[in-house]
């Protein structure tokens, strides 16, 4: 039942409890219950909204950032990784198998914002070996999802 | 000038849900629970395949049958879901949606009076094909209390010495019935003692949600007098491109294809590039639409029983059948002033045989934000009609 509550509320973290028990054809206080336990083994982490900030007027750029970084004696690179994204700006951050090692993805107001951050705050640490940076122009689907407008209901309103 | 109509075609009864329809249409802010449809996109990787047999030129007639390669994936999917086994070259017809299977088979096997037999209530097209190919369809009320399934009584009881064959439709459009194994075996034997030929219509087959889809063509004796048509609109979402197909014993589906090729020539062609596909490589599509409509299925039964209104409960296609005559009025007047109080539309019962009436059709083939809008909707209604009484 975990699972299929979990692809239910990935899909739609604000569907409601009782939605989610009837969909699943199971009482109220047992799908509550199994949302309780998983928040408090940190299956579910957290719940967030999709927003299209570029429809809005607030300002915002997404960079993916390339790491190279050299993994330390014992800690590997999770004490490297902790630094980084202890910083507020890093919305994502990944360890990646590949050509480079961590995969940032950094959340700010302008261009110039999150180059100075890469510049100041990522480059300079000492594990740091190379930054590339790249910006998002324009984002198409995310988390599943397109940013594109609702499509119109365009089925016969009454068929047979 | 004389009358330029012919008399069938006049005495034809136009369909129940057209009224409904039209009032709809002008409606901008109602709410739907009426179409027949998925509301889920054709899976991207069949509309790719359309779409890369367009850009490779193959815009050309097909077979009259259909694309070999087409065929040999329905038989082989057929054979692997449902244990039932044709020949790709001489038992498969492929056809413009499953109802022109339906027109086909009926015109193939009627001559003029022959009689056939049509358990209602049940999808809209039925009756009007039997008359079009000249044949006198001849209905059977199923009960609630039978769970609307035929069972082989009814049956035994509308067999004349004129009764040519049945048309069963499982999993239901409307009532969302289903016929287990044991259902079918009692019938098939009331059909073999009769010797009449069985017109299938499984093109909900996929959406059963219980222990799986049986066709009666699976069971003992029955291949050779079974015509089964299914598609690709209901399982793969692929309604607009209007494939379906047949599957019969040889002689009978040689006919078919004369009459397809004569009216139609074949299926078009993109479409059943595209269908590849969706049999190939469309499982997992499918078993997630399922599981969608599974739960909304679920949530509607809830909302019901909530509600207080009883309702039949659906075992496969995407409609629940509530009934409503403790209102005490026709299944056109409720539904009629559900939309002008609520802009609510659903599908009165009577628009699938008289027998419908007390009945509503309510189809879940939408997101679960939507049905929540209309159950507050429907719920409101009911309401009113029970505090002013």
């Amino acid at each position: 039942m975990r699972t299929k509550i979990l692809e239910l509320l990935d899909r739609n973290s604000r569907l409601e409890t009782e939605d989610i028990a009837a969909m699943l054809g199971v009482p109220v206080d047992e799908v509550e219950l199994e949302i309780k336990a998983m928040e408090k083994e940190q299956i579910i982490c957290g719940y967030h909204t999709m927003i299209d900030w570029d429809k809005t007027d607030e300002e915002k750029v997404t960079a993916l950032i390339e790491l190279k970084v050299v993994p330390q004696r014992g800690e590997g690179f999770d004490r490297i990784a902790e630094r980084i994204y202890n910083y507020e700006e890093v919305s994502s951050l990944y360890l990646m198998s590949g050509a480079y090692d961590i995969s940032v993805i950094i959340e700010g107001r302008t261009m110039k914002e999150v180059a100075l951050f890469v510049a100041n705050k990522l480059a300079p640490m000492d594990e740091v070996q190379g930054t590339a940076t790249q910006f998002v122009l324009k984002k198409y689907k995310e988390h599943g999802t397109k940013y594109v407008s609702a499509k119109k209901d365009e089925r016969l309103v009454i068929g047979a | 000038m004389r009358n330029p109509l012919s008399d069938v075609v006049l005495n034809m009864k136009p369909s129940g849900i057209r009224k409904f329809f039209d009032i709809v249409s002008e409606m901008p802010d109602a709410i739907s629970l009426g179409v027949g449809e998925p509301d889920f996109d054709t899976p991207w990787h069949i509309r790719d395949e359309g779409i890369y047999s367009l850009e490779k030129g193959k815009t050309f007639y097909t077979s009259n049958s259909g694309l070999m390669e087409l065929r040999e994936a329905i038989c082989e999917w057929n054979a692997r879901k449902y244990d039932i086994h044709y020949d790709p070259k001489h038992e498969v017809l492929i056809t413009v949606g499953g109802s022109e299977g339906i027109d086909v088979a009926l015109r193939a096997l009627l001559n003029p009076g022959d009689e056939v037999i049509i358990p209602e209530p049940c999808y809209v097209s039925y009756v009007p094909c039997v008359e079009l190919a000249g044949g006198v369809p001849v209905t059977i009320t199923l009960k609630n209390e039978n769970r609307f399934r035929l069972t082989p009584e009814e049956l035994e009881a509308a067999i004349t010495d004129k009764t040519k064959a049945l048309i069963i439709s499982y999993p239901s459009n409307p009532t969302g019935a289903i016929m287990e194994k044991p259902d079918l075996l009692a019938i098939a034997e009331v059909i073999k003692k009769h010797d009449i030929i069985v017109i299938s219509d499984e093109i909900y087959s996929e959406l059963t949600y219980t222990d799986g889809h049986v066709s009666i063509a699976s069971l003992p004796d029955m291949k050779e007098r079974t015509i089964v048509v299914n598609g690709f609109s209901k399982a793969f979402a692929m309604t607009g491109w209007r494939l379906g197909y047949a599957l019969a014993p040889e002689v009978i589906a040689a006919q078919m294809t004369k009459i397809h090729q004569f009216a139609i020539m074949c299926a078009p062609t993109t479409s059943q590039y595209a269908a590849v596909s969706a049999l190939k490589n469309g499982d997992k599509d499918v078993e997630m639409m399922r599981e969608s409509y599974d739960q909304r299925r679920r949530y509607l039964m809830k909302k019901f029983d909530e509600m207080g209104i009883p309702y039949f409960e659906p075992q496969g296609a995407f409609y629940i059948f509530p009934c409503i005559k403790e209102f005490g009025i026709t299944s056109d007047e409720f539904a009629t002033s559900l939309l002008k109080a609520e802009e609510l539309a659903v599908v009165p019962g009577t628009a699938f045989g008289d027998c419908g009436e007390g009945f509503l059709r309510i189809s879940y083939a939408y997101s679960i934000e939507e049905l929540k809008e209309a159950m507050t909707r429907f719920g409101r209604f009911v309401e009113n009609l029970r505090k002013n009484r």
